[in-house]
């Protein structure tokens, strides 16, 4: 009787057992399933939808923000239903594997990508060998773009970063620094596309002529100062120092911002001890708060000298690359859209992250020497 | 001794706030120019600068001068009563009487007259048009004072998809379409604030992972982070462009979100780690012996903690995405475009329609430029601890 009854319990158990069991994988595939459906159907929904762009527009922000956090909430219970060691192993990757796979996705792998297809054709079907780097490291069009791409690194980085010095070092001494900085900073949050408009309008040129009235600043100034009107932005070389104004303007306030917190950090009383000892304010720059500042100059020259290499925007919008003033970023655009050239594009796209790989190495060897909570 | 070193800090001073004052006007004139220019009507646009509507001395026609068909315009041209009738001219440009001193013995090439003759009383007689038009238009310096027509019409325009109607540069008619500016805007937000918010959510889970959590591969996994804060993001557009086609993702909100998404993930990673493994051992540890779960931690403690390095970035990356025009470019296009494309197609089609460009260019500074000057301090902190990457 016991045994008999100790079985049947067995048994309903075990039936238990199986069943919860079973239910709990149907539930934890059924549950993932529901939720790719429900944000794959949001997706035909908003990719093809004809509704009014507003409802559009909240919809596509409801439905992207929120299902970044369901997709998290679904991975963390579905792990959690695992067995404790396998829960305990996998839920890390809840948290960082999210991210890893989009890098990788969107970074990682494609140098691997890019690398190869710059060794193949332009429609990436067949290998070519080095053709693409001869064209890249020859080309005359290359050879220009490299030239502008110098410019725009001496003569942009140094600008921009001499000017956002020499206001931070001067509205330091001013009871109006707030004012001062912040009008310097605008610009920053101002697009390329913006500031071309503004500065295209500043170099706009109407043509000689009797009666005709200049509308661009720069021309007017130009007149009344006695000169003939000129059509800047096709004035090669000069076009190209036109342009990197235009960077110098909107970057100035970010290397100022960061070397003004850095000078504010210069301890007084070496620059007071300094100018006891008769030094005059130069000198006292010069040898207490430039060495002392010495590694922000270098962040913020690093900073700037990439922006520069990556210089897109504003080429593109002022002049197309046209008239001397191409430069590698618009090269390459020009190659992947224009001329459809995958294999050159890759090409080019290889140069410029060969470019930036000793800032690549630099940043490694930091995190090396401190290693932060590792 | 005293005083002397007291004038020459005076002196300095002046000197500092000179320096930075011709600065800060050369920062601000730019704005400003296209600021009046996107309020002035295409016609005034066309015909003056900006800085006229300010009082200003200017050349303004007075009268107009016809020669008598008997004189011979290829010699030396005298003008006077016995060759040529007057006119006058009213600032408004309607024909009037003409009330000023006679021009007498006025003699020159029809070459110098072209390029404009000064007379005696300082006037000036310019030839108008082609030899055989005769008439030659009388100026005048004279002040000017606030030009004040001003308008909305401009943003009007640029801002609805209807028809509109303007004057263009050589004074035609022109009928169009507008520039649907509103549309654009719209589609800016729905590209900006997901991909925003998306991004910051994915990576401060993942740094709390580093942070917080052992795996194997994390040291790995973090440098490769480390390495590809300024990986230029051309090295991504061709082989994700082919991806994008296709799945067919190109053209959609969802494609541009997680491109931006991946393209700032490696700052945000590194910037929100940097934040949260500073955060006391103590607090999460009482918390683990509270039987709070990993996820818990990160949502109810974690989150919190860090909603000043949150903040940062957000600005940092929604001024970015709303400035951004490569990206959105290549993989939004005509589809859904945004205001940076909008604006820069305004550029390239119509290179004279600056009352149209002035405004459109105004529209997509209104939104950052606010951002910014309300959140400037965040956006100054992420900037510093941002200022590795590229």
């Amino acid at each position: 009787m016991l045994n008999t009854k100790n079985t049947q319990n067995e048994k309903i158990g075990v039936i238990q057992w199986f069943s919860s069991t079973l239910g709990q994988i149907l539930i934890s595939l059924f549950v993932p399933a529901v939720t790719f459906l429900v944000l794959w159907q949001g997706f035909l929904f908003l990719s093809r939808a004809q509704a009014p762009q507003i409802i559009l527009v909240l919809v596509a922000i409801i439905w992207g923000v929120g299902g970044v956090a369901l997709l998290y909430l679904v991975a963390n219970w579905l792990v959690l239903k695992l067995p404790l060691v396998w829960s305990k192993r996998l839920q890390p990757f809840v948290f960082v594997g999210p991210a890893i796979a989009i890098m990788g996705w969107f970074l990682a792998i494609p140098v691997v990508r890019s690398l190869i297809a710059s060794f193949q054709n332009n429609l990436s079907t067949e290998f070519v060998g080095l053709q693409n780097y001869v064209f890249a490291f020859t080309d005359p069009r290359m050879l220009e773009t490299f030239r502008n791409n110098l410019l725009w690194l001496v003569f942009g980085t140094g600008f921009s970063v001499g000017l956002g010095l020499l206001v931070a070092v001067l509205a330091d001494r001013s009871k109006f620094e707030v004012i001062y900085k912040s009008i310097i900073f605008t610009p920053m949050a101002i697009s390329f596309v913006g500031a071309g408009v503004i500065w295209k309008f500043i170099y706009t040129f109407k043509g000689t002529g009797v009666g005709i009235q200049e509308i661009g600043l720069l021309n007017a100034i130009l007149i009344a100062l006695g000169g003939t009107p000129q059509p800047w932005l096709t004035l090669a070389p000069w076009n190209n120092f036109l342009l990197i104004v235009i960077m110098v303007w909107l970057q100035t306030g970010y290397a100022m911002v960061i070397i003004s917190s850095a000078i504010k950090g210069v301890p007084a009383e070496l620059l007071e001890a300094a100018r006891i000892d008769g030094a005059s304010e130069v000198r006292a720059f010069f040898s207490i708060t430039v060495p002392y500042i010495k590694g922000t100059l270098i962040t913020v020259t690093t900073t700037i000298v990439i922006f520069s290499l990556k210089l897109f925007d504003i080429v593109r919008v002022m002049t197309g690359g046209n008239n001397g003033t191409n430069v590698i970023a618009n090269e390459f655009y020009l190659q992947m859209f224009t001329y459809n050239h995958a294999g050159r594009a890759s090409a080019i796209a290889i140069v410029l992250l060969l470019a930036v790989t000793p800032v690549i190495i630099n940043n490694l060897k930091q995190f090396n020497k401190e290693r932060k909570g590792f | 001794m005293a005083t002397s070193a007291k004038s020459q800090k005076r002196s300095q001073n002046f000197i500092v706030n000179l320096v930075l004052i011709i600065i800060c006007v050369v920062w601000l004139v730019p704005i400003f120019g296209i600021l009046i220019t996107s309020f002035r009507p295409s016609e005034d646009i066309f015909r003056t600068g900006w800085w006229t509507i300010f009082p200003h001395r200017a050349e303004l026609e007075v009268g107009r001068i016809y020669l008598d068909p008997s004189v011979d315009v290829d010699g030396v041209i005298t003008i006077g009563a016995a060759t040529a009738t007057f006119e006058g001219r009213s600032p408004d440009g309607e024909v009037t009487e003409f009330d000023r001193e006679p021009i007498e013995g006025v003699s020159a090439t029809f070459e110098e007259f072209r390029n404009g003759v000064v007379t005696e009383e300082g006037q000036t007689l310019v030839w108008s048009g082609n030899k055989r038009s005769r008439e030659l238009r009388l100026f005048d310096r004279q002040w000017v004072g606030f030009d004040t027509d001003l308008t909305f019409k401009n943003y009007q325009d640029v801002i609805t998809g209807k028809t509109i109607t303007y004057q263009d540069a050589e004074g035609r008619t022109i009928t169009r379409t507008g520039n649907n500016l509103g549309i654009a805007f719209m589609n800016s937000l729905a590209v900006a604030i997901p991909g925003t918010i998306i991004p910051i959510l994915i990576a401060a889970f993942a740094a709390f992972g580093f942070a917080w959590l052992n795996f194997p591969g994390r040291n790995i996994f973090f440098t490769i982070i480390v390495a590809l804060l300024v990986v230029p993001l051309q090295i991504a557009l061709v082989p994700i462009l082919k991806d994008y086609v296709n799945m067919g993702l190109n053209g959609t909100f969802l494609g541009i979100w997680l491109a931006h998404a991946g393209f700032g993930l490696p700052l945000a990673t590194y910037l929100l780690f940097n934040y949260i493994s500073t955060l006391p051992r103590e607090l999460l540890e009482s918390a683990y012996i509270d039987g709070a779960s990993n996820f818990t931690i990160f949502i109810r403690l974690i989150l919190p903690l860090s909603v000043p390095a949150l903040a940062s970035f957000a600005i940092f990356q929604f001024l970015w995405l709303w400035n951004d025009y490569l990206v959105a470019l290549i993989f939004l296009g005509e589809r859904n475009k945004t205001v940076t494309i909008a604006v820069a197609q305004l550029v390239g089609e119509k290179g004279q329609d600056w009352h149209l460009m002035t405004s459109a260019a105004f529209v997509s500074m209104l939104l950052p430029l606010l951002v910014f000057l309300g959140l400037q301090r965040y956006f100054v902190r992420g900037l510093m601890a941002g200022s590795v990457k590229g």
